[in-house]
């Protein structure tokens, strides 16, 4: 079976300069894979390549199908769904009017609506709040409400931008919690960037580390905690 | 006490028109931080086909609603010929864009239609109603543009493209990355805006006669409007309009004149900015540095 994602000699440049120098990576469908990193590395600006956010040069193929130089509407409608860097709250609109921009592209009323409900059920602080302004929404809920938007899509790959960010330790977990559960329950495959490099191995199946633009390791996330220069780099023991 | 009563509620009429105008002019500030000053032209030009329709034949309420279609187009090509390519200028490159708009849009009615000034009918009875306080145009007038607010509002709080609109306006990269195709919000922003100017334009021609220089005082007002009630604020620029439809007409009529009526316009404005530059119901606008 082909790979859900395959990445070959992805370039990307912001200006003139160079963040990514010829990244290659794959997925499966239905597997959590994370891309880890130091500041700097370009992990972002992979994120942000998939979905058309940048120039790049290279391969993106998803599902067999070329994506790279798509618009990002485009890209969305192949049912990619991008929880970025910042959030990307609205934050005049309501916590439900966020949701249901989410399924802007989706022409399923009836199954948005039940949509809501799902979403929800995962993270019930949202459905308390759903008239607030999501401008006044804690920075751990606007997190929830940046996931659940893309959830909202009912996507077949999430790329998730440093989920962890800014979170209470508390809240990191209760968020992994749930996309495990995701991932699982609903076979949304995620492809997860992270700084909090023992949290997404403990999430992911597998993982690339990427450095200064490159892809320097690979393999299941066993392989890659065992080994010895990324547990002194990144895991710090 | 009458004279008051009458001057008040015909400052209530020419206020909703400058709302609606004030109106149109937040919407594209909403989407693009910058003020259009050829809304006025553009209603005026929108107007003048109505005038035109009404002329070859057409009964007026059809004429209108074609005419609000039309305007609507003319907005949403602008966009897309004239200001999309400008899109990443500079601002000041943008504004003299506009002032061009205005200028080119004045001089092609004066064009086609010369300057001489024509009558425009109202579609409402020559009776007044309510005895003899508001001409039937002036209530009729304030029915509509109430119509227009109360339609423009269900539109942007209940549809799904009302919402992608102001989410366009609002978080442009996160739009895309749910889908929404903003380029085009921003050129039905312009269409919708076109629109509204366009009643505002058929609705106060029949008072200050039709001639293609008729906009430059009402947008002038508008502009105060807008300010008054700050700028990135739909409810505000309303409530700005009526304001100032009201001040403007009874400051007219026992203090200062009527010739120096527009100059309230210009005393709000600068008022506005050095008191308090957000409006009534602005966002204070507060950045890191």
């Amino acid at each position: 079976m082909a790979a859900l994602l395959q990445v070959s000699g992805l370039h990307a440049s912001y200006g003139l300069t160079r963040v990514l120098h010829g990244i290659d990576f794959a997925m499966d469908e239905g597997t959590i894979t994370t891309l880890l990193g130091a500041n700097g590395a370009g992990k972002t600006t992979t994120l942000r390549a998939l979905c058309g956010m940048v120039k790049t040069q290279g391969q993106v193929r998803f599902s067999g199908e070329r994506i790279d130089g798509k618009a990002p509407e485009d890209i969305v409608r192949k049912g990619i769904a991008h929880v970025p860097d910042g959030r990307g709250t609205f934050v005049n609109l309501t916590t439900e009017e966020n949701l249901r921009l989410g399924a802007y592209t989706r022409r399923d009323r009836g199954a948005v609506e039940a949509d809501l409900e799902r979403v929800y059920g995962y993270f019930p602080r949202l459905k308390e709040r759903h008239t607030q302004q999501a401008g006044t929404l804690s920075g751990g809920e606007q997190q929830m409400l940046a996931v659940s938007r893309a959830l909202m899509l009912r996507p077949r790959l999430m790329l998730l931008d440093e989920p962890s960010f800014g979170l209470a330790p508390l809240i990191v977990r209760e968020l992994f919690e749930i996309l495990r559960t995701v991932n699982a329950k609903e076979k949304v495959s995620m492809l997860v960037v992270e700084q909090n490099a023992a949290m997404a191995l403990e999430l992911a199946d597998h993982a690339y580390l990427i450095e200064t633009g490159r892809v320097v390791l690979s393999g299941t996330t066993g392989e890659i905690k065992s080994n010895d220069a990324v547990r002194r780099s990144y895991l710090g023991y | 006490m009458q004279e008051l009563l009458h001057q008040v509620l015909a400052g209530l009429a020419t206020g909703g028109i400058y709302a609606s105008l004030a109106l149109a002019l937040v919407m594209i500030y909403q989407a693009t931080h910058l003020v259009n000053f050829a809304q006025g032209e553009m209603a005026m030009f929108a107007t003048y086909l109505a005038w035109s329709l009404i002329n070859a034949g057409m009964p007026y309420w059809p004429a209108f609603l074609l005419t609000v279609v039309l305007a609507f187009v003319l907005g949403v090509v602008i966009e897309r010929v004239i200001i999309r390519p400008v899109e990443n200028a500079p601002v000041l490159a943008v504004v003299v864009v506009f002032i061009a708009l205005l200028v080119i849009l004045n001089s092609v009615t004066g064009w086609i239609y010369s300057y001489t000034i024509k009558s425009f009918p109202s579609p409402f009875p020559a009776e007044p109603i309510f005895g003899q306080y508001v001409t039937s145009h002036q209530g009729g007038a304030i029915g509509v543009t109430l119509v227009v607010l109360l339609l423009l509002f269900l539109f942007f709080r209940y549809t799904p493209l009302g919402l992608a609109m102001r989410a366009a306006a609002q978080n442009p990269d996160s739009a895309r990355l749910v889908g929404i195709r903003v380029g085009w919000m921003l050129a039905l922003g312009w269409g919708l805006a076109a629109a509204v100017g366009g009643v505002a334009g058929m609705m106060v021609a029949p008072i200050v006669f039709l001639d293609p220089n008729m906009m430059g005082g009402v947008l002038l007002y508008a502009f105060a409007a807008a300010l008054v009630g700050g700028i990135d604020n739909p409810a505000g620029a309303v409530f700005g309009g009526f304001l100032v439809g009201v001040l403007e007409n009874l400051l007219g009529a026992f203090v200062i004149g009527n010739e120096l009526k527009l100059a309230v316009a210009l005393v709000l404005i600068i008022g506005v900015l050095v008191v308090k530059p957000s409006g009534f119901f602005g966002k204070v606008l507060v950045t890191r540095v």
